[in-house]
């Protein structure tokens, strides 16, 4: 049987990379002693699997991954058994067992959401966080967006405007959706990038505090739901 | 903890900055209003490589356990950080509180390996602590040093306010508590060292003179001061058994280098070779008891959740209930599917067997500690280990489907020749011939023997302490010439020969035995950039060389000499508890190639049996 597991990661845990996290909730499963299912050979590795990787510097209460189970007890029983040998930052949200058939995390995701906080200090050519905030609109009203990505081998000029799936001013912070996964996978980052570029401004990395919301999978009918909603709570 | 003495921009910066954010699995947090004593742990290396070492827990948990006391961790910042620090002035902090360690009561260095000195400096100078002990006020921390090369503390004397020499369990509960009866008695800097220095193991450099002879060799080693002992007695837990043990260890977010359990089966060897520094210092063996490592190995697994498990000590095959141990383990760690790492065991039978079990024989290799390449010479080092048994061993395994063989060689042992250096290939082309000799069909390809050496070092306490070492331009001719030796070889093919840099090796041969004279020159190379010296990327060997230069000091004094065994050495006045007439006799046994039975076997008085247990009274009850 599988199961979905929606963690937080917050706090100083934003400097875990992705293979410390995996890393981290392999040895947080053991000493939960959950009845994970695990590969055959001379060293046996859990099966579980991430959704969407996140970057360093980021913290989340939207994050999944499922794991192949020999045997479960209830969501809440498991949870509690998780979050009692959690680290501060890390907190276990949701435990549910995935329907037959259902697409594995990494396979499912299809956008994320996030808040977007200008950090004080910076961006302040265009009026820091309210100058940068009032052009938020005109931005998204463009036709085309376009950026540099850059990849390990090369860098390709990309129209991103087709996978911002909303962008609006939420109580001082930025909100944007993008699309998420192996495919199109638009980073906050690159739209942050898009975005100065639009204001005349430099972008600096370190301008922008980034959180991550919620990950989506698209339902029957194409529209986009939290990754739980492939499965049911065990009660 | 949410707070972090870092900013995001730094952090955003620097190589994997989970090395510096703390709240790690079982980390220790306490509230600092609520403690006496802040004692910050530091293993001067990157955090990777500290966090897997043994000591540093055992002595996290420990200290822990003591309701005054909040013992915290730091490690040195990598290049790419130090940069920053000392150019935006940051403080050293600790990683549980993330508060300036310039503000603890006590900094301890673990001394794993010379090559770490510009590390120590490092950390201290980064903390913004004077680095001399004679330039602290008050309110500096005590900055106290201890592990293996405590055992000749010399060279780095100058920088440390403390060295505590021996195991950790003993002494530090009566270290802490004449450090709050001084400071409830408004007692100054000077008057908790002298208060320290009464507690036995613990060693003030700061209460000694040394005087020297015109030809560099030491004429006087005397205390300055009445709290100054004479002699400083190693410390070693005798209730072994019941000694603390962390049952649930810091469990690191990065892969540091030993990622798993260790269970500390034994302490102590009983082989007596005579290079060995480990095998003195930790005289006498003792051992846990198989019952009770049971317990730790569930408990420990359950705790941290890691995926492997080892055990942990000097000779493992000696371990008298390693077969219990390795059935339950084997049976217990395969239902949790947690790995089983077996250190190095002898190999015979048994061993191979539970290789077999718990390891893919294609992938893993079996290693023998050879050390030399002949008889003659492993019986000059005392390694008791023959030929034949090597053979024996590696046919063995050879019949049980193994096809990889490592051998670990020394070069630059007293009383070589190059007949000893030339029995490296040939003891490698023997294996290979051997191998040759099973029938094709039951063979399982090709065979892959991997020779390598390290250069030898002479170390305080062994036998061979008043040793000459090679020079490094010998060093590598003998290098040269193995390599030449195993081109000769018919199975040249099947065999792979490695040495290490010779350019550290003098280094630490350098360090290993220097005396006070060298602090200086320690002091400039860190001025004049050095550190992470133990990462040969990192090693500025010019620099050194410069410094040893500016400061006139003859490297060959330290390292090719070789001293009569009437010399004051640097080390003396620390009492092992194995005798100097014991080492002598070593030495001279050594020299005409004579086998000295370990400890097991016979009991051939080094001194040892006056701690009034381990081996020495196994049996005898």
């Amino acid at each position: 049987m599988k199961i979905r597991i929606k963690y937080a990661k917050t706090g100083v845990l934003r400097y875990l990379g992705h293979l410390d996290v995996m890393r981290y909730f392999q040895k947080a499963i053991r000493r939960a002693e959950l009845d994970v299912a695990y590969s055959q050979g001379y060293s046996p590795h859990q099966q579980i699997t991430f959704a969407a990787p996140l970057g360093l510097g980021i913290t989340s209460e939207g994050e999944y991954f499922d794991a192949e189970m020999n045997s479960v007890t209830t969501s809440s029983d498991m949870r509690q058994r998780l979050n009692a040998v959690m680290v501060p930052g890390m907190e276990i949200r949701e435990i549910v067992a995935l329907r037959e058939g259902a697409k594995t995390a990494m396979a499912a995701v299809a956008a994320s959401d996030y808040l977007v906080t200008v950090r004080s200090g910076y961006l302040q050519e265009v009026g820091g966080t309210e100058g940068f905030l009032a052009g938020i609109e005109e931005f998204y009203l463009q036709d085309s967006i376009e950026v540099k990505k850059v990849s390990k081998t090369r860098e390709v000029m990309l129209d991103i405007r087709p996978y911002i799936y909303d962008l609006h001013e939420q109580q001082g912070h930025i909100y944007m959706l993008l699309s998420t996964g192996s495919v199109d996978n638009i980073k906050p980052e690159l739209v942050m990038e898009g975005m100065c570029k639009f204001l005349g401004v430099e972008y600096q990395k370190m301008a922008v505090q980034v959180h991550r919301l919620e990950t989506y999978m698209r339902n029957e009918e194409e529209e986009l739901v939290s990754l739980l909603e492939a499965g049911e709570m065990i009660l | 903890m949410e707070k972090l003495a870092l900013s995001d921009e730094i952090l955003m910066q620097v190589e994997k900055p989970a090395r510096y954010i703390g709240n790690e699995v079982n980390s220790v947090v306490k509230d600092a209003s609520q403690v006496d004593i802040r004692f910050a742990m530091c293993f001067p290396d990157v955090y990777e490589i500290g966090m897997s070492y043994l000591g540093i827990q055992i002595l996290y948990d420990m200290f822990n356990r003591m309701e005054h006391v909040w013992c915290e961790r730091v490690y040195s910042p990598w290049p790419d950080l130090d940069a920053i620090m000392r150019k935006e002035h940051i403080p050293l902090f600790a990683l549980e509180s993330q508060d300036p360690i310039r503000d603890f009561d006590f900094l301890g260095i673990t001394l794993q390996y010379e090559m770490c000195y510009t590390n120590v400096l490092q950390v201290i100078d980064l903390s913004q602590i004077p680095l001399l002990a004679a330039e602290r006020r008050d309110g500096d921390p005590i900055v106290i040093g201890g592990g293996p090369c405590s055992y000749n503390p010399e060279p780095i004397a100058d920088f440390f306010d403390l060295f505590y020499i021996g195991e950790g369990e003993t002494v530090y509960r009566e270290l802490f508590d004449a450090y709050r009866r001084n400071w409830e008695q408004g007692g100054c800097r000077r008057d908790f060292l002298e208060l320290a220095a009464d507690i036995p193991g613990i060693y003030v450099p700061q209460f000694y003179d040394v005087t020297y002879h015109a030809d560099g060799t030491i004429s006087s080693f005397k205390p300055n001061n009445p709290h100054g002992k004479n002699r400083i007695q190693k410390q070693v837990v005798m209730d072994f058994e019941h000694t603390p043990y962390p049952m649930k260890p810091v469990v690191p977010f990065l892969k540091a280098t030993q990622d798993r359990v260790t269970l500390e089966i034994q302490r102590g060897c009983i082989r007596g070779c005579r290079f060995c520094q480990a095998g003195a210092i930790y005289r006498p063996t003792r051992e846990k008891d198989v019952a009770l490592m049971k317990r730790y190995a569930l408990e420990m697994i359950r705790n941290t959740g890691h995926e492997e498990i080892t055990l942990s000590s000097l000779s493992s095959s000696d371990y008298q209930a390693l077969p219990e141990l390795t059935e339950f383990l084997i049976e217990e760690m395969g239902k949790r599917k947690v790995n089983i790492a077996l250190p190095s065991l002898r190999i015979d039978s048994f061993s191979l067997d539970v290789m077999k079990r718990v390891q893919d024989i294609k992938k893993s290799s079996l290693t023998f500690a050879a050390e030399a390449g002949t008889q003659r010479l492993r019986n000059v080092i005392n390694k008791g280990l023959t030929e034949e048994m090597i053979r024996d061993g590696a046919m063995k395994a050879f019949q049980g489907g193994w096809t990889k063989v490592k051998f670990y060689f020394m070069v630059g042992l007293p009383t070589e020749t190059e007949e000893d250096l030339m029995g490296i290939p040939m003891l490698c082309e023997q294996l290979a011939e051997d191998y040759y000799t099973i029938p094709k069909e039951e063979r399982t390809g090709k065979v892959s023997i991997t020779a390598s050496s390290s250069f030898f070092v002479p170390k305080p306490f062994t036998p061979f302490q008043w040793a000459s070492m090679n020079t490094e331009e010998e060093f590598l001719r003998k290098a040269r010439f193995v390599k030449d030796g195993f081109q000769q070889q018919k199975n040249r093919k099947s065999l792979t020969y490695r040495y290490h840099d010779a350019d550290l090796t003098i280094m630490e041969g350098i360090f290993a035995r220097g005396d006070r004279r060298l602090a200086p020159v320690i002091l400039q190379a860190y001025r004049n950039g050095c550190i992470y010296d133990a990462w040969h990327d990192w090693f500025q060997q010019d620099v050194w060389k410069q410094a040893f230069e500016d400061h006139e000091v003859d490297i060959g004094f330290y390292t090719f000499r070789e001293r009569s065994t009437e010399e004051t050495l640097p080390w003396d006045f620390i009492d092992i508890g194995v005798s100097r007439q014991f080492l002598i006799r070593e030495w001279e046994r050594a020299k005409r190639g004579e086998v000295t039975p370990n400890c097991k076997q016979s009991c051939s008085g080094c001194g040892a049996a006056g701690f009034g247990g381990g081996v020495c009274f196994e049996n005898k009850n």
